[in-house]
């Protein structure tokens, strides 16, 4: 049997152990091109088999390792996401590898040591294992930012994330050090209980270092004014990559921010709720303004995350149950419609070579119909326009800032909207008003981004007929925030 | 009568079935265009047929909602599918059904490229303008209100004109701008009442403090449908830019979804703010009429002239629906419903120039009568009933509406009555210079009459004209009971004792 004090960390455990065997049958194998396949579908699996082991073993609320670790709800929720864009993201990487001649095994592991690392991040209930697992997720993505190592921009991407990364780390941890200093622990539950005595003001040092630790965290969700890394990284780094990085971590390092500032800071609210004001309001605006000029499509796609961001972080400000299940719908929603949107950028190639400024989208509607569809279908709800799903996560999150009467973050908020929808709508004016460009070639051989890009432009035109149900599941994942 | 099952989601979404199928169409590109067509008129023309068993089977006596569908959407937050209509709707979701398979025919040869996607972007459209009409949750209003946009987007920027991309644009975002914000607007509503629907919150009662924000933000929305001067501006782009059935559908229904919100929302939801705002709404109206028909008289392109003049003539429908007196309102929904085919048939009649000659300009036509007899009549025959001649259904709306606000307020009454002048001027100077005169140009004179295609458009459109303006009571004696007992419910809410006996109480 297994211990009461390690069950609830299974399918962490579980998904550890598979990496570890996978980098050693990797070794094994006859190394070099063409030795990430295997691998890669194995990676698959052991992903879809830990997303099982989670939803069986895990009860209401459980800790593990001394309360260094805490499954409930909210992490099953966040967790799903992230285990279905690692899934998702190790299926479009297969062929993009294959043609660029980086099929390696490595890409596949890193993913999986990445995953492990966001997993215990999203259950981290102490200051500890918070930063083990954020550092677990970041090694493993600098190393992947660069995986094409013989490509100029890849490189530069990978050590512009190591560098600013590993400082934003450094702030993280001084912030960790300075709580524990005044705070006198690490637990977040000794933590709630020192910081929500009744009648004790928050010392100044506990602030500053809330302040350090949301600075780290800002930056790896990219909001602004953390952002500068992210449309540099996201150009540079190999496409699939990029979707990676648009999807996983920014969900991790969402939920720890949830998990941090509703968890043991949330007596603290009054203290910290105009820091999260500003950045929301500066990451919607900064997300859309600076859009409109972007050629690039990567780095369109940057700022475009980084708004989402920004909305996403109106829930947190919110710090209500309405406000959390609104982020879990909107982050699963932005899931599918953000790799979506990926997928559609990875088939765009000629002759051989990934072309990536706006204007080659130029006509897609002529020539490649469906896949113009498909992108169609992903800047419609990116932009959140009905019935997409966008549409229903924005509500969701607007319906909880309402709620907390965040009356001007919600007004600002949907007028930043306005703006963004100009450059996704602009996408679809290429595709569908425009003269065609050279037809992209690059759609053969890319059968399981095809099957994915189908996937997820399902999800989002359908998903308004089964909200009902992911509402209720995300409500229910709420709760156990704040119980 | 037999009862259909679920007649109004049939009615909504059996174009949307219809777009599924011609999305699966395949084959050589000529076949399929050709399919295409077909398929969509008999999609729409089904569709039609339904909705008038709408009218068929509607009780004209109840205020209540009738043909009410509820299921399950989100449940954990009680928001539901509910969808019904009453006498407010009704006749919206007729002219949706009513100008859809027009358009689909119109549009038969004058579209050449891309017919399938043309198609299936306007069964599309007539789900969300059924839908619209229908639904009884605001939530799933503003889903169908708001899903507009996008094949709406499509339409005007892939078929569109010379400068369709900056057209559609300004119609998207103008549009959009709007609605974000009541949506908030929306959420505040959730929030206070704990739920969207839409029959459970006209009964309630929202506070006096709370109304005129959300009022303000509904009219936000609203106004930019309507359009209202001055966010206008998009209409006249949009219209010329548009290909003739896009330009119909947007006169014909899209700009009724700002009225139709202002009467089913702004008038019962927030009573005390609409009194409040009530002046407000008559000056920007009383300047769209008096404005927008001086410029409609300046104008050289012959849709832009009838563009201007649906702002001026949606004016009157404000004025009218914000009196709050039973001819104001009836007045309001009639000319919406009267506007509705004329300003359609209208586009049409420039559609058929326009698919001759390849311009809009009016200087450069002239003489049409000599050649183009039956053309002349069609035409003559929807420029009255813009101008409101009597036995027109221009004149019932007009009329009524003036006489609510007659009772109102005078000087409202008497600078909106300019539009009648001002309308005749514009119209008949258009009709002048497009018509009479003696041909100069050869080109013209080549211009053959109507084909029995389009002699088919019009038929049906004139018959209508002539039926709401002889014996307008089939229209309005459905709409009675509805607009009577939203009048019963604002006097009641804002206690002020009604000025006058209301006609029809039921």
């Amino acid at each position: 049997m297994i211990p009461p004090d390690i069950a609830p960390a299974v399918p962490e455990i579980f998904l550890a152990a598979t990496s570890l065997l996978l980098l050693l049958l990797g070794v094994s194998q006859r190394g070099g091109e063409g030795s990430g396949r295997v691998v890669g579908w194995l990676g698959v699996v052991a992903l879809v088999i830990t997303l099982f082991l989670m939803r069986t073993t895990t009860g209401p609320r459980a800790e593990a390792f001394g309360g260094l670790f805490v499954t409930d709800g909210f992490a099953v929720f966040m967790k799903a996401i992230i285990l279905a864009g690692s899934a998702f993201t190790i299926l479009i990487s297969a062929e993009y590898n294959q043609k660029r001649r980086v099929d390696r095994f490595e890409f596949p592991v890193l993913i999986l040591f990445a995953t492990v690392g966001m997993m215990a991040m999203v259950s981290a209930n102490n200051l500890i294992s918070l930063y083990v697992g954020l550092e677990l997720q970041s090694l493993a993505l600098y190393v992947l930012a660069a995986f094409r190592r013989d490509n100029q921009k890849s490189s530069e991407a990978g050590l512009k994330y190591f560098v600013l990364g590993a400082l934003s780390s450094g702030m993280l941890l001084y912030g960790a050090s300075l709580i524990y200093g005044w705070g006198g622990s690490t637990s977040f539950d000794q933590l709630a209980i020192v910081l929500g005595k009744p009648g004790a003001a928050a010392s100044v040092g506990v602030i500053i270092g809330i302040v350090f630790l949301s600075v780290g965290l800002a930056f790896k969700c990219s909001a602004v004014p953390f952002h500068m890394w992210t449309p540099d990284v996201y150009e540079g780094a190999p496409t699939p990559v990029t979707a990676f990085f648009a999807v996983a971590p920014k969900t991790a390092a969402l939920a720890l921010f949830f998990r941090t500032f509703l968890g043991p800071f949330g007596h603290l609210a009054p203290e910290w709720s105009q820091v999260i004001w500003a950045m929301s309001l500066l990451s919607m605006a900064l997300g859309a303004y600076a859009a409109i000029s972007q050629t690039n499509v990567k780095r369109l796609m940057a700022y475009s995350s980084i708004s989402h961001v920004g909305y996403a972080l109106i829930g947190l400000v919110a710090a209500t149950p309405a406000g959390v299940q609104g982020v879990l719908v909107y982050m699963a929603i932005y899931l599918f419609m953000t790799l979506g949107a990926f997928c559609v950028i990875l088939t765009m190639e000629r002759a051989g070579q990934p072309v990536e400024t706006i204007a080659d989208l130029a006509g897609l509607s002529r020539t490649k119909p469906l896949t113009a569809l498909a992108l169609a279908i992903f800047m419609f709800s990116l932009a959140g326009v009905p019935p997409l799903a966008g549409f229903l996560g924005k509500i969701m999150v607007f319906m909880a800032a309402i709620n907390a009467h965040l009356y001007v973050l919600a007004t600002l908020g949907v007028l930043t909207s306005v703006v963004g929808c100009y450059y996704y709508i602009r996408v679809v004016k290429l595709m569908y008003f425009d003269e065609p460009a050279p037809a992209f070639d690059g759609g053969e051989g890319y059968g399981q981004v095809r099957a994915v890009m189908a996937v997820s432009a399902l999800v989002v035109v359908l998903l308004i007929l089964g909200i009902g149900f992911v509402a209720q599941q995300a409500s229910a994942a709420a709760q156990s925030l704040f119980s | 009568m037999i009862g259909i099952p679920y007649h109004l989601s049939l009615v909504t979404f059996l174009p949307l079935a219809g777009a599924l199928w011609l999305v699966v169409l395949r084959g050589e590109e000529a076949a399929v265009a050709r399919n295409a067509r077909w398929i969509a008129l008999g999609v729409s023309l089904l569709d039609f047929v339904l909705s008038v068993l709408l009218w068929v089977n509607f009780d004209p006596k109840s205020a209540e909602f009738q043909f009410v569908e509820q299921a399950n959407w989100i449940p954990s937050m009680h928001i539901g599918y509910h969808m019904g209509i009453d006498g407010i709707s009704l006749f919206f979701v007729l002219l949706s059904t009513l100008l859809t398979p027009i358009c689909i025919i119109s549009a038969w040869e004058a579209v050449k490229i891309r017919v399938k996607e043309y198609m299936i972007a306007f069964l599309i459209l007539e789900t969300m303008m059924v839908g619209t009409f229908c639904a009884l949750d605001l939530i799933i209003f503003y889903v169908f209100f708001e899903g507009v946009l996008i094949p709406m987007f499509l339409i005007i920027g892939v078929w569109g004109g010379v400068r369709r991309v900056y057209s559609a644009f300004k119609f998207f975002l103008y549009t959009f701008l709007g609605s974000v914000l009541m949506l908030l607007a929306i959420l505040a509503l959730y929030w206070q009442l704990g739920t969207t629907d839409i029959p459970t919150a006209l009964h309630a009662a929202i506070p006096k403090t709370m109304q005129p924000w959300l009022w303000l933000a509904f009219f936000a929305s609203f106004a930019v449908k309507t359009p209202m001067w001055p966010v206008h501006t998009w209409l006249p782009d949009a219209h010329v830019e548009a290909p003739t059935a896009g330009s119909v559908i947007l006169a014909g229904v899209l700009l009724k979804m700002g009225g139709y919100g202002f009467i089913r929302f702004s008038l019962p939801l927030f009573p005390d703010a609409s009194v409040t705002f009530a002046p407000l709404i008559y000056t920007l109206s009383v300047v769209a009429i008096i404005y927008t028909s001086l410029v409609a008289l300046a104008q050289e392109d012959m849709k832009k002239l009838i563009a201007y003049s649906s702002v001026a003539h949606m004016g009157l429908v404000t004025i009218g629906a914000f009196t709050l007196s039973p001819q104001g309102l009836q007045g309001a929904m009639f000319q919406m419903l009267s506007h509705g085919i004329v300003s359609s048939a209208l586009f049409l009649c420039v559609g058929v120039v326009y698919d001759r000659l390849h311009t809009r300009e009016i200087a450069r036509y002239g003489g049409l009568a000599d050649n183009m007899p039956n053309y002349a009549l069609v035409f003559m025959v929807f420029m009255l009933a813009s101008v409101g001649l009597p036995g027109t259904s221009g004149f019932v709306g007009e009329f009524l509406a003036l006489l609510g606000a007659f009772q109102v307020n005078t000087w409202v009454a008497l600078l909106a009555t300019t539009s009648l002048i001002l309308g005749a001027a514009y119209m008949l100077y258009l009709y002048r210079r497009v018509v009479f005169g003696t041909i100069t140009k050869s080109d013209v004179r080549a211009m053959l009459d109507l084909s029995w295609r389009e002699k088919l458009v019009f038929a049906p459109l004139i018959a209508l004209v002539f039926w709401m303006g002889v014996y307008p009571a089939s229209f309005l004696d459905p709409m009675k009971p509805s607009l009577a007992a939203l009048i019963a419910r604002s006097h009641v809410a804002t206690a002020v004792e009604p000025t006058h006996v209301a006609e029809a109480t039921p």
